[in-house]
Order: C-alpha cells, then structure tokens, then sequence
C-alpha cells in the first residue's frame, strides 16, 4: 500500500502501521482514513499530504 | 560600541541579551533570555541566526567589535522563528551577503515572515560547505521544535550550532554552562523543556540517536537561547533523552480556580490524601500560577487533577486556557481526575473530564463534585480521591 508523507514535518504515513493511538488501525489504506484525521506530530489535515515516491 | 564574546578560536557571540522580557508568547520568563547569533571567522565569514527584530542595532555593534559586518560572506537561518530571524531582513539588505542558507521549510516561513522574493539557498542533511580553513554541515531538525528547525555543525572547531535545542530562557552575561549556577539552569532548561520541546519528544528521541550513528560528539553545542555548553555538552543531551523518556516521578499536580473557596477546600482535602499516602503534591492556583509554570511541574509528574468552580455554565476561564495550553504539549502516561464544585448544574465539569480523555489520560475515578460548599462527607470523599490517585500512581511506577 502507498505511504503518504506530512509536507510539513515529514511524517510519513505507512498504512501497515497505521495510527492507532489516533483511531486508525494497522492496514487502512490512505482513502480509508478518516477525513478529519490530522498528522500526529504537527495537527495539520489530510490535504497537506502528498505520495511517497 | 558593546562587544562579541570569544567562544572559540575562530568562533563570537555576537547575540543579544533581553534582561526584560517577562512574557514570551504565554511563557513567563522571570529570568529574561537571549538570542544568540554566532560569527564564525575565516576566508568566508559566516553568521549563523540573528536575533529578535528590535535588537537588530546591538548584534551588528557586537560584529563590529570584531569585524566589518559587510564583509561576512553568509549567513545561516537555523531556525525562522522571528526572535531569530526578525532582524534577518535588514541584516540581509545591510551587509549583502553572497548567500543565505536555509532549510526548504525555513525558506516557506521566512517568505512567510517577510514577504519578499527571497532568494536563499535550501540546504537539506548531508549538504556541506567551504568556509574556508573549515566546514559547515546541515542536520535538518523537522519539528525540533519547529517544521524549518536545522542544526548547523562546525567540523574542524567540532562546534554544534543546535538554534532552540538545548537552550533556555536565561539571560545571563556568563556565557557558558561553567560559569552559571546548575540550580538555576536545571530549572530554566526543564521549563524550556516542557514548554517548547515536550510534543516532539519522540522526534528528541529518534534525533539523539541519530546524532549517535553519525559519529557527532561536539566539543560544544551553541544554542539559540541562554550559555553555550562546553564543560559538559553531553549533559544537557542526556537531560534531553530523560526528559523525552517521559519517566515521572511519584508526583501529583492539582490544578484549579476557585470563587468562594469550595473548590479549593476540596484541592486541599485531595493534597493532604495525596500526601499521606506519600505522594509529593504541588497545587496550583491558576488565579496564582502561570500556564508555564505548570508544564515545568507536570514534566515530571505523574498525575494531573483539575478542579474548576462553573461559572454560568462553563469551566471556569482559567482552567480553559490550561487545560488547552497543557492538550498541546502532549505529555504522556498520565492518570488524572476531574473535581469542582458548582451551584446548580455541575455538567460542564465533565467538559474537563472529556477534555483530558482527549488527552490520553487514564482517569482514575469519575468527576467528584458538590453543590455550592463542600460538606464534611464530600471533603472525605476528596480525601479518598487523592489516596486512591496515589495508589494508582505506586501502580503504574512498579
């Protein structure tokens, strides 16, 4: 599955792990996460997120 | 004219020292601070960070003490915070330097400061360059404390320039950790700590060991804020990996307001629980009590009670604004409990107890409150509470 990595801080979103501590289990693909999800190290949204190459 | 300070062979302080500063952004800083901006000396002079915009005049006078300021070859932005970076622009448009390096997020935020057409140059890790006799290398720091943070890295002189990391808010003329008194420092790191690093403290963790497999043991680490550390840089780098561990003691933070006194009757009967069963207790008044003085104390603590009185059905203000400053910074592995009285309807003070699950605290007990003034059966409930808290904070230690 395609990570996604915060243009902010670099964090990068790995759908394996997913974000549990933040109600994302391991496995949900980028589409499934929940629209108002936001970058558990910086806060920002969903939109400021691009592909991993 | 007033002075650089020499803190190695090739390398002055040419900073700025706020003796007056009381508040910075919401942090109480009674000892003032400084910003620290470092000339780097040799065939291409380089001055890493400026300072805040209003003492533009008393870091140039500090480089004139050592040298033509037009003559500096470049400068490095660390950090794009504006009590680094508010006198970059005219230092900029003053001495003309060849080039400006920044980080790519530096760049985004000094446009953002500015609003120029800056053309600086991005410096990514590994990038490195001559300055003649020696040379620089850039360690990106995202979010340390800030998306654009950097650390800038003297090879020969073995010198970190590390801008917020590591420092405090100390003003003080003694510019090494030699020269100043640990009790003070310790305290004024913590704070700083706790106020400015703590939400990143597992980014902290990743990027001290990081600094580890790149082989870095600097001599020095010269920081944006307070003394450069050279007797011992690798005491404020453990301090660092303690503080990031986030491993409390067996401590207890009560924080309330009170109107007519029940609320704080009711935080003393849960101090005095805490206490005799051998918790160390702080309470803090938020009538009293700045916000950052309570992220210093919850550093090392392991459970945090709120009490509030309600006021036209809300929490009380102040309670508000601590208990949004305190969500930020993300302190873990905390148990807690909600208390407080009220007159007719004591529902808002389950907005505390939602807010702190919000935060991942463990709640011990649901919200203990009381009509208007505490009786003898309530103010023993509340004695209840902080033995119970205590016990679950000797749990959670074992």
């Amino acid at each position: 599955m395609v990570k996604y990595v915060c243009e902010i801080c670099g964090y990068v979103y790995d759908p394996a792990v997913g974000d549990p501590a933040n109600g994302i289990p391991a496995n949900t693909a980028w589409e499934d996460v929940k629209e108002d999800w936001v970058c558990p190290v910086c806060g920002v949204g969903k939109d400021q997120f691009t592909q991993q190459n | 004219m007033m002075q650089a300070v020499k803190i190695s062979e090739k390398v002055y302080w040419v900073g700025a020292i706020d003796w007056n500063i009381r508040d910075f952004h919401g942090y109480s800083t009674r000892r003032g601070t400084t910003y620290n901006a470092y000339l780097i000396l040799g065939e291409k002079p380089t001055l890493v960070d400026t300072v805040k915009k209003e003492f533009y005049g008393e870091m140039m006078q500090r480089i004139q003490s050592v040298m033509d300021p037009t003559k500096i070859h470049q400068i490095i932005s660390n950090h794009s915070e504006l009590d680094h970076s508010g006198a970059l622009a005219e230092t900029v448009a003053s001495i003309r330097p060849q080039e400006v390096y920044v980080s790519a997020m530096g760049l985004k935020n000094l446009t953002g400061h500015f609003h120029e057409n800056l053309k600086f140059k991005i410096v990514k890790t590994g990038d490195r360059i001559d300055i003649g006799g020696d040379t620089i290398s850039f360690v990106e720091a995202r979010m340390l404390h800030w998306p654009d943070s950097m650390f800038s890295y003297l090879e020969k002189e073995n010198i970190l320039f590390s801008n917020d990391v590591f420092g405090m808010h100390y003003a003080t003329n003694r510019l090494f950790d030699d020269e100043n008194d640990e009790h003070i420092w310790w305290t004024e790191a913590a704070k700083y700590y706790a106020n400015i690093v703590l939400p990143y403290s597992d980014i902290v963790l990743r990027f001290l060991q990081q600094i580890k497999q790149m082989g870095l043991s600097p001599r020095m680490i010269a920081p944006d804020h307070g003394f450069v550390w050279r007797k011992n840089p690798s005491q404020i780098v453990d301090l660092y990996g303690e503080w990031a561990a986030q491993k409390a003691a067996n401590k207890a933070l009560i924080v309330y307001d009170t109107m007519w006194g029940s609320t704080e009757k009711m935080a003393r009967q849960i101090a005095d629980g805490l206490s005799s069963a051998g918790t160390q207790v702080k309470l803090l008044s938020m009538h009293h009590t700045d916000r950052s003085e309570v992220a210093l104390e919850l550093l090392n603590s392991t459970a945090l009670l709120v009490g509030s009185p309600v006021l036209n059905s809300q929490i009380f203000p102040s309670l508000a604004d601590v208990l949004c400053y305190l969500k930020g910074l993300r302190k873990k592995n905390l148990i807690g409990a909600v208390f407080g009285s009220y007159g007719w309807n004591g529902a808002p003070l389950e907005d505390i107890y939602q807010t702190l699950e919000k935060m991942q605290v463990q709640l011990v007990a649901p919200v203990l409150k009381t009509a208007f003034v505490p009786d003898e059966e309530t103010l023993s409930k509340c004695r209840d509470l902080g033995v119970v808290t205590s016990q679950k904070i000797a749990e959670k230690l074992a």
